[in-house]
This record gives C-alpha cells, sequence and structure tokens, in this order.
C-alpha cells in the first residue's frame, strides 16, 4: 500500500458518493473509498466472509506467532509491530481495522464491520471507478456458505443468492465442502460465477464409479482455472481450496473427493495455461493460508499473484516472494467481510508492467447500504428472526475469538460444556472464523451461533487418559506449529477448559506440551482417567446435543457473562515474538 | 482420444482376467523376499533386499506422496523415473513395525511408473528406492498422520 496517498487521503474530507449522510458523528476520520483505477484491469479480491450479511465487530487476533522463518514476517505481527511493520498511524482509523489495540473503544467510535449491503455499495463503486464489470472481476476465496445461522439453516443456498447479487465472478472453497457433495454441487449449479479447484480430483475409486467430475480425464471435480478478458487483456484465474479439508474437517460428507497441495500438478497447471492460454497474467485465487502461500510462491514459477485467504489476515502490504522464474506477490485479505482487496494491473503486450494494490477496511457506519441487497437480506432473515434476536444474557467481558490460544469466547465455550456436560475438562476446536461481542452487549443466539454453526455441531462427554489428552494437544500443536508450512494443517490450537499446560512452540512433535493441571492445581496424571467434554468430531458424529443448545442453555442460567480466568497455556521460548502481545 | 478414461479404466478390469497382469510380483520371479519383509529397520530391509544399503539421493526419483494423509489406513504413493536400465522400484516406510511396504520388479522396456497405496501406522518418513543399472537412488518425503479436526 502506497502509505503516504492513503494518509493524505485520510484526511481529505469529503470524497465519492457512497457515503451516508449521516456517519460523521460517530468520528472525524473518514476512511477514502475514492480510488481512481491505476492501469487497465481491477480485481477486486473478498475471502472468508464467513456468511455475514450483516455488519458485525470483528478484533483481530494480539497472538498470531511466527516461528523459523516466519518469525517477524507478515501476517505474524501483531499489535504495535504491526503498525510499525506496516507503518500504520497509532490511534488512526487503519489501526483499528488490522489490529486488537484499544479494541473496545475504537469499535464504539467507528462502528461494525462487513456487511454484504454496504459491501455491494462500495463493490459497484469500486467497479465504476474502473470502467465497470468489463474491465473488474469480484473474486472470493471462499469460506462463503458457512458461518452463519441462516447459511447454516439454508444449507449455503443463502449465501449463494448473496453472492450472485454481489456480482461474484469467480470463488474456491473449504468450509463449503462441509456439506454433503450433492449439496455442495446443487449450490455450485446455483451459483452465477464459475467455481474453480485445481486441486481437488475424485478417488480413483469414484472416478471408476462414474461420479459427478469436471472433467473425467483429469479427474477434477470442479474447473480448475478459467480466462477472464478484461479490457481487451486475458487474465487466467486459478483455482486453490483448502489443502486439508478432509483431514481438518469430516471427509464423510466428501467421500469421493481428494485434496493436498498439489503443487506439482500447480506447476505443470501454469506451464500449460503459459503455452496453451499466452494471458497477460496469472492469478492463484487461493485458500491455502498465508504461510502456504509464501511458500508456494517460492516452489512454483509463473504465477504473478496468489490472492489468499483461509489465515484471516488482514494484510495491507503485500508480500513479494522471488523464485527461480521471477517474482510472485501474495496478499491476504482478512475476514468477515472487513476487508476488500482491490488489485490494478497495468497490463501490456501480454506482460504485467505494474500493479497497485490496496486493501480496504469495511466501515458500514461510512457506506450507504445497497436497497436491493438490504432487501433480500430481510427476507432471508424475516422466518427465523425471533430465534436469531434472543437475548441470552448481557457480557461484561469483551467476546471474541480470534488468535492462537483461547479466545474469551473460546473460555465461554469451554465453561459451558463443562458445567452443561458435568466434565473436568472440556476441549474447542481452534477456528478463526466467530464475530465478536462488546461488554455491555446482549448476547443473541445468532452471536452463539456466529461461534459455533457447523455440520457436525455434536457434543460428546466421554473418559480418555490423561496420556490421550497430551496426545490431542501434541497433535494439534504440531498442526500449528510446523516448521514447514506445508505439513500445517490449517486451524489454530484446540481450546481447552479445566486444565492449564506449558507450551513451547518451539519444540519439536512431542515435546510441545507440559506440565498439564487441573483448574485445582492438580497434576493431570498420564495413566489416569478424566470426564472430558467436547463438539466438532470430524472422525464419526458424537452422540450429544448440537454446541449452541449446550452454550444457550448455559447462558440463559448465567444471564451475565464475565470471563475472569482463560485457560491458554503458559507459553515458553516466544518471549521476544512480535506475533505475542500478553 | 475417443475412449474415456472411465471407460478405459473399466475396459482394463475387464481385460485383467484374461491377461497376465504387466508387472508381475517379486514372488514370481524369486523366493519370497521374508528376510527383507520381515526386517524391522529399514537398515536391515535395504540390506535384506538390496545386500546394500549405499543409497544415493536423487531428484530423479519422482516420489508423489501426500504430506498429511487424508486417511493413513490407504495412501496413495506413485514413483516414477525417467532413468534408464530400472530393475526395480521399492518403497519403505521408516516408522512401520516392517518398513519394506511394496517392491516391484521392473522388466526390460517396461516404463518405470508404479502407484498403490500404503499404510501408515504414525507419523513417518516414506522413502523410494530404485535400483537402475545396479546402483541405488533414493527419495524421501515426511507424511503426516494426524487426528485432525480444528481447521480454520
Amino acid at each position: 500500500m502506497n502509505r503516504r496517498e492513503f494518509n493524505r487521503l485520510l484526511s481529505a474530507g469529503a470524497i465519492a458518493g457512497i457515503l451516508p449522510k449521516s456517519s460523521f458523528a460517530f468520528s472525524s476520520i473518514k476512511p477514502n473509498y475514492d480510488l481512481p483505477q491505476k492501469g487497465n484491469a481491477r480485481l477486486l479480491h473478498i475471502t472468508d466472509c464467513h456468511a455475514q450479511l450483516n455488519p458485525i465487530y470483528f478484533r483481530e487476533p494480539n497472538v498470531n506467532i511466527g516461528l523459523n522463518q516466519a518469525f517477524g514476517r507478515t501476517p505474524h505481527v501483531v499489535g504495535e509491530a504491526f503498525l510499525k511493520k506496516n507503518n500504520v498511524t497509532q490511534s488512526s482509523i487503519e489501526a483499528h481495522a488490522f489490529t486488537y489495540l484499544n479494541f473496545n473503544s475504537a469499535a464504539k467510535e467507528y462502528g461494525k464491520i462487513g456487511g454484504f449491503a454496504h459491501l455491494s455499495t462500495l463493490i459497484k463503486s469500486l467497479r465504476s471507478s474502473a470502467g465497470g464489470t468489463e474491465n473488474t472481476l469480484l473474486l472470493d476465496g471462499g469460506d462463503t456458505w458457512q458461518g452463519s445461522a441462516t447459511a447454516y439453516w439454508s444449507r449455503g443456498k443463502d449465501m449463494v443468492q448473496a453472492a450472485n447479487l454481489l456480482g461474484v465472478d469467480v470463488m474456491t472453497g473449504h468450509w463449503e465442502f462441509t456439506y454433503q457433495d450433492e449439496e455442495v454441487f446443487s449450490n455450485v449449479d446455483d451459483f452465477n460465477g464459475e467455481f474453480l479447484a485445481q486441486n481437488i480430483k475424485l478417488t480413483e475409486d469414484a472416478l471408476f464409479e462414474g461420479k459427478r467430475s469436471h472433467d473425467e480425464d483429469t479427474g477434477h471435480v470442479f474447473k480448475p482455472y478459467t480466462i477472464k478478458e478484461l479490457n481487451g487483456h486475458r487474465i487466467a484465474i486459478i483455482g486453490q481450496a483448502f489443502p486439508y479439508t478432509p483431514v481438518a474437517n469430516p471427509k464423510r460428507f466428501i467421500p469421493d473427493w481428494t485434496f493436498g497441495i498439489q503443487n506439482q500438478d500447480l506447476q505443470e497447471l501454469v506451464n500449460a495455461i503459459k503455452d496453451e492460454e499466452r494471458p497477460d497474467a496469472i492469478i492463484v485465487l487461493s485458500h491455502n493460508g498465508m504461510d502456504v502461500d509464501l511458500k508456494l510462491a517460492a516452489v512454483v514459477t509463473g504465477i504473478d499473484f496468489i490472492l489468499g485467504g483461509h489465515t484471516h489476515d488482514g494484510v495491507p502490504i503485500p508480500v513479494v516472494v522471488k523464485n527461480s522464474g521471477g517474482q510472485t506477490v501474495v496478499t491476504n485479505a482478512g475476514s468477515n467481510g472487513k476487508f476488500v482487496g482491490v488489485l490494478d494491473l497495468n497490463l501490456d503486450n501480454g506482460q504485467l508492467k505494474g500493479y497497485e494494490y490496496k486493501l480496504l477496511p469495511v466501515f458500514s457506519n461510512f457506506i450507504e447500504h445497497d436497497a436491493e441487497m438490504t432487501a433480500l437480506i430481510a427476507e432471508i432473515r424475516k422466518p427465523h428472526l425471533d430465534t436469531l434476536t434472543e437475548e441470552l444474557a448481557v457480557t461484561e467481558s469483551l467476546l471474541y475469538r480470534r488468535g492462537n490460544f483461547n479466545g474469551t469466547f473460546d473460555q465461554l465455550i469451554c465453561d459451558a460444556l463443562r458445567h452443561e456436560l458435568n466434565a473436568e475438562i472440556s476441549l474447542s476446536p481452534g477456528f478463526r472464523w466467530g464475530t465478536t461481542v462488546l461488554p455491555g452487549q446482549a448476547i443473541t443466539f445468532e452471536h452463539v451461533m456466529d461461534q459455533t454453526c457447523i455440520t457436525y455441531p455434536e457434543t460428546y462427554a466421554r473418559d480418555m487418559l490423561g496420556n490421550e489428552i497430551k496426545a490431542i494437544l501434541e497433535d494439534v500443536a504440531d498442526n500449528l506449529f510446523h516448521p514447514d508450512p506445508f505439513y500445517q494443517q490449517g486451524g489454530d490450537m484446540v481450546r481447552v477448559g479445566g486444565m492449564n499446560y506449558i507450551c513451547d512452540p518451539t519444540a519439536s512433535f512431542g515435546n510441545r506440551i507440559s506440565r498439564m493441571t487441573l483448574d485445582n492445581g492438580k497434576t493431570i496424571d498420564a495413566n489416569k482417567y478424566y470426564k472430558v467434554a467436547g463438539w466438532a468430531t470430524v472422525g464419526s458424529k458424537a452422540p450429544g446435543k448440537p454446541i449452541w443448545e449446550v452454550v444457550s442453555s448455559y447462558l440463559r442460567n448465567q444471564k451475565v457473562v464475565n470471563i475472569t480466568k482463560i485457560n491458554s497455556p503458559e507459553l515458553r521460548n516466544v518471549k521476544n515474538n512480535p506475533g505475542i502481545v500478553l | 482420444m475417443a475412449i474415456s478414461r472411465r471407460k478405459f479404466l473399466n475396459m482394463l478390469t475387464i481385460g485383467s482376467a484374461a491377461c497376465l497382469t504387466l508387472l508381475t510380483p517379486i514372488s514370481a520371479f524369486a523366493a519370497w523376499a521374508s528376510d527383507a519383509f520381515n526386517a524391522t529397520k529399514p537398515e536391515d530391509a535395504y540390506k535384506n533386499l538390496f545386500g546394500s544399503s549405499d543409497l544415493a539421493q536423487s531428484d530423479e526419483v519422482k516420489l508423489k506422496v501426500p504430506k498429511i494423509a487424508e486417511n493413513g489406513g490407504a495412501v496413495p504413493v506413485s514413483v516414477k523415473t525417467s532413468m534408464k536400465n530400472v530393475e526395480s522400484i521399492s518403497i519403505f516406510v521408516k516408522d512401520n513395525p516392517q518398513p519394506l511396504t511394496a517392491t516391484f520388479q521392473i522388466p526390460a522396456g517396461t516404463i518405470p511408473d508404479i502407484s498403490t497405496r500404503i499404510r501408515l501406522a504414525q507419523t513417518s518418513t516414506v522413502t523410494a528406492v530404485i535400483k537402475a543399472g545396479g546402483k541405488l537412488y533414493s527419495k524421501s518425503q515426511e507424511v503426516k498422520v494426524t487426528i485432525g479436526g480444528c481447521g480454520g
């Protein structure tokens, strides 16, 4: 990002006809949404909206540890270190968008972020200032059909409607594949844009049985790439779905599909596209996550841009990665409708001559809503409105999830599990999605669904040996802290309730977790059984009630929530890591 | 190609009942290499199979196997090479109770390109060894077997 220009524009005052009349009471600082086109083709990128149709709050992490090569490297910087690395002014509206700093007061000052009605106005404006839909593309990196109650109840259909109205041209996926495969195909068929994935193929058995595929010679389940013509220039877009979906999420919904990073296939595909299609630029629309994308950019040549998602990192300054064929620029566009990435390309004679990238924070109070989208959202929500708006309790604490270890909302879920299922210890998955609730706000059923609505929500309570619990923690810690990003499976650390431990992220597999104790201080014995409650089992369906029923029941009884103890581990050997502020 | 991949695969299965398989298992050539298959350490398995554990790492051995297994019970693995005079292709899983998992004899004139599924007891290094012109060439990769879950 060109900071000087951004800052100048921030203070420039009245701009663009998209601002609502009543927004200025909140703050004297206004974001600038007037971006004249640079170059001759504009790509707009959104990712990981997690089905948040309405504006919400979303707090960025204070723990996002990077180790080895990733130490202090984007996106593993938080708080002040983030501001410094990205030349963002202290206490600015940008600082609020990209970091957790002064979250409560800044959230009150600047208001909610995202929302499809506001996104729609902004995207229309960004398209029209670049010559309209003829010269622009809207790319969606996925995690669009999951994350809200209405998406869960409609099996993603509400989001397909909203994405169609928003005008999404191309998308790829991850949580999309947590619906049954037939439902995924039905949604893809209803989607007006193209659904791409070079790294999803039918298993050999499924191919043999003649299951649905895009191409039975190559085995691709979905179209791997597309060519779009913008302003007379040919742009190749390759889809890269989340490579570890059948490991991180249940395989039982998509038994016929096999994933993986497939960097060798990607290299062959890039080479073939260059030879056969002669595009002016090659873009990978990726759901790998930032660290995987950075490594991919180093090992695969010929890609101009990797527009990334999955890890929810708001990255204002893209990372330029050198490789043996030249360079690849890697971005990540955050989550929850909070950002729109604007990539202006200057293409000439089959070549990329230059580019300009901006990651625009979407502050809903500063953007007029789009009436048509507002009407669609109202129609989607209408049958469920009473259920969604039920106020279960009031929170005195800020409730959020995002971060390597327990967020306060995770702690609430873990406390609810222990209390309602009468367990000593609770486990909750380290997802990156889930909206934020401010102190003093009512916790609605919708908030609970924002944190929990998955297609495998069933809870369990069972006896586990101390060493089994350790094995789980070690396994998940390795999926997060493995030195090679291609071996990182994709989520944050499993959240725990009722127990404490020491974690050394820098240690080797099997040696990161130590000194496990119960909340009462007693050591967890490797050979003793403990009653453990949890949810979101990937192997087989758990027997208990859905997690949102457990949490809602707990909240109705609690009436007031105040999170005083967080079961985050005590960390070792990361004292000077710029990816952590405690 | 006028014939689809699915039809081709179907034809192969129908045909395979009537013809000999292209790659004949080692047992048809010699006594079952029981010493090699029963060895519990990779070094012993190499020695018992090849008479040597002197492996030269080579990028000419094209090993394709997932970095994280979707199912540790059936991990797809394929090995190919453009090397000449290939005699055999073998697959070893370092931390399996018996590391030697499969060995394929490659008769002269056969394209050295095999694929199969292997079972991993736990996270382990998988090594493909190609014997060509009397020498041993290898390529290794770690394959992670995880309990899964928690993905972003």
